[in-house]
């Protein structure tokens, strides 16, 4: 939050003189700020390759182990080209610990054919299934990170667009994006109103604090709604948000964006013949 | 062709449904780039009022018409074409913004008007310089400061090139710098504005003519400069200008 605080004070004092603006000042959470070949593909042509390389690792079977060094290898490949710090993806990363736990856990629950490594007796079905779960939740773990880290927010909800997603679903991202910011000064500044009060969080008899704050944070949010909703009509709203603007697409940008698909697919192949 | 008035209501009532009467016949008419600020204290019905001006609210009785326009509840075509001609600045920008960019803002208006992508461009980095904000069109708006905030929801409204301009509480929140770039930017518009406030020097500064509402009824309807050295009428109304300032 104070980080926050001193970030908006110092592009406040620099945006009277013109800045190059592509995400800098954009108030991103997860954007990193690079000029890398994957930063510049526009948002419609980075979904679609994430999902098809997705989709392509998830129907690959775990046993085709060929295929999946194919797969990391091109996540790698991906990773170097964005020049995404790789410090800060590691961090955020950890967000896979709870499914690595639970994998950890399936050859000990799971039943079936058993083998014994030293005295601890393993299910085969469970390994494998753990296996499959954490190599395919790492991939997409990865993909997410680097789709994340090199795309702004808004880049992406044009890219939903461009793919013909349902406008109300972008609608709601887009409002997500946008309010959460105004919804979080919120609340920092109602704590603030609790604490000079001489409010102090103290175990669970200040709970009842936490859900009236909660319920009048709700209110408002929902009173806010209300009057974006009339501001919106007043300027002749009706029904759908079509001016995002819509990023440039040069022909090497599907170039390059249809190249991970398509190493994926090889990679499929390559593993299949290995495999059988 | 006959030019119509900007604005014209006759016996203007509206009771919300909970039965609270907020607006009790208001009659009022202003001219084409007449500029007019609307005073009152608060819970005077003022707001209400705004809200009939461009179809948000239908009144109980009593009609509006809004340039060559009769507005009417129930027809949506002219709703939309009043709402063309009336741009409404509302009080917290952060209710009026809500796209991802500044320029989309802006865009948003002229997009509903069903334009031209072009036309929309030239409208959007018009309003836009006109408010002095072209430079931060790729910013997003909660990384403004509040006064470029309030330039933009002004830029958004202008962008649809309206008739009639009508701000609520425009100075409110705005450091002295602020206020005093965005009344130059008013003064610069040829356009009926419509100023809900009750900052009286503001009022003074930027319209030559004032109304005040009190319990939904005009009680005045005279120049500023009259309304402001009428001390029993601003008393009577819960009006007051700053100490020691005098017209």
């Amino acid at each position: 939050m104070e980080e926050r605080k001193i970030n908006n004070q110092t592009t406040l004092e620099t945006q009277s003189k013109h800045e190059h603006t592509h995400g800098h000042s954009a108030g991103e959470r997860l954007y990193i700020h690079r000029h890398s070949p994957i930063h510049e593909l526009p948002g419609h042509i980075k979904l679609i390759a994430f999902f098809t390389f997705i989709v392509i690792a998830v129907l690959t079977p775990i046993q085709q182990w060929h295929s999946f060094v194919g797969y990391f290898l091109i996540i790698f490949l991906a990773l170097g080209i964005s020049k995404l710090p790789l410090l800060t993806l590691a961090k955020r990363a950890t967000i896979e610990f709870p499914f690595i736990i639970f994998a950890l856990l399936m050859p000990f629950t799971a039943g079936g054919e058993s083998f014994d490594i030293g005295p601890v007796s393993l299910s085969r079905e469970g390994s494998i299934a753990g296996l499959n779960l954490v190599t395919k939740a790492t991939l997409g773990v990865f993909c997410s990170m680097i789709l994340a880290g090199s795309t702004t927010a808004h880049s992406l909800l044009a890219g939903f667009v461009r793919i013909k997603t349902p406008s109300l679903f972008v609608q709601i991202a887009a409002f997500m994006i946008r309010y959460l910011n105004v919804i979080n000064d919120q609340m920092a500044r109602m704590k603030v109103a609790r604490e000079s009060r001489g409010f102090q969080a103290e175990g669970i008899r200040s709970w009842p604090i936490f859900t009236s704050t909660l319920g009048a944070l709700f209110i408002r949010s929902y009173e806010r709604g209300e009057r974006v909703h009339l501001a919106m009509l007043a300027r002749g709203y009706a029904g759908t948000l079509s001016s995002l603007s819509v990023e440039k697409v040069q022909a090497k940008h599907w170039r390059l964006g249809l190249c991970f698909p398509l190493m994926a697919a090889i990679s499929y192949a390559v593993g299949k013949v290995f495999f059988s | 062709m006959t030019t119509h008035p900007s604005v014209h209501i006759s016996s203007l009532h509206y009771a919300y449904p909970d039965g609270n009467k907020a607006l009790n016949g208001v009659s009022l008419t202003i001219g084409k780039s007449e500029r007019v600020a609307l005073l009152g204290p608060n819970g005077a019905g003022k707001t209400t009022l705004v809200m009939h001006l461009n179809g948000i609210l239908s009144p109980t009785s009593g009609s509006i018409n809004i340039a060559e326009f009769t507005l009417d509840g129930s027809n949506k075509e002219i709703t939309k074409k009043v709402r063309e001609k009336v741009g409404i600045v509302f009080q917290d920008p952060d209710d009026q913004l809500f796209m991802p960019t500044v320029f989309e803002d802006v865009a948003f208006g002229p997009t509903n008007m069903g334009l031209t992508a072009s036309e929309i461009e030239s409208r959007s980095v018009k309003a836009l310089e006109m408010v002095g904000m072209l430079a931060l069109k790729e910013r997003a708006p909660h990384h403004l400061s509040f006064g470029q905030r309030r330039r933009v929801a002004v830029a958004t409204v202008l962008a649809m090139e309206p008739e009639i301009l009508i701000l609520d509480e425009p100075s409110s929140n705005l450091d002295p710098a602020s206020r005093r770039e965005l009344s130059e930017i008013l003064l610069a518009l040829d356009v009926t504005i419509l100023m809900v406030t009750h900052d009286l020097p503001y009022a003074f500064e930027i319209c030559e003519r004032s109304l005040i509402l009190n319990q939904g009824a005009i009680v005045a309807d005279d120049t500023t400069v009259k309304i402001l050295r009428n001390e029993k009428l601003l008393a009577d109304n819960r009006l007051e200008l700053p100490k020691g300032f005098a017209i």
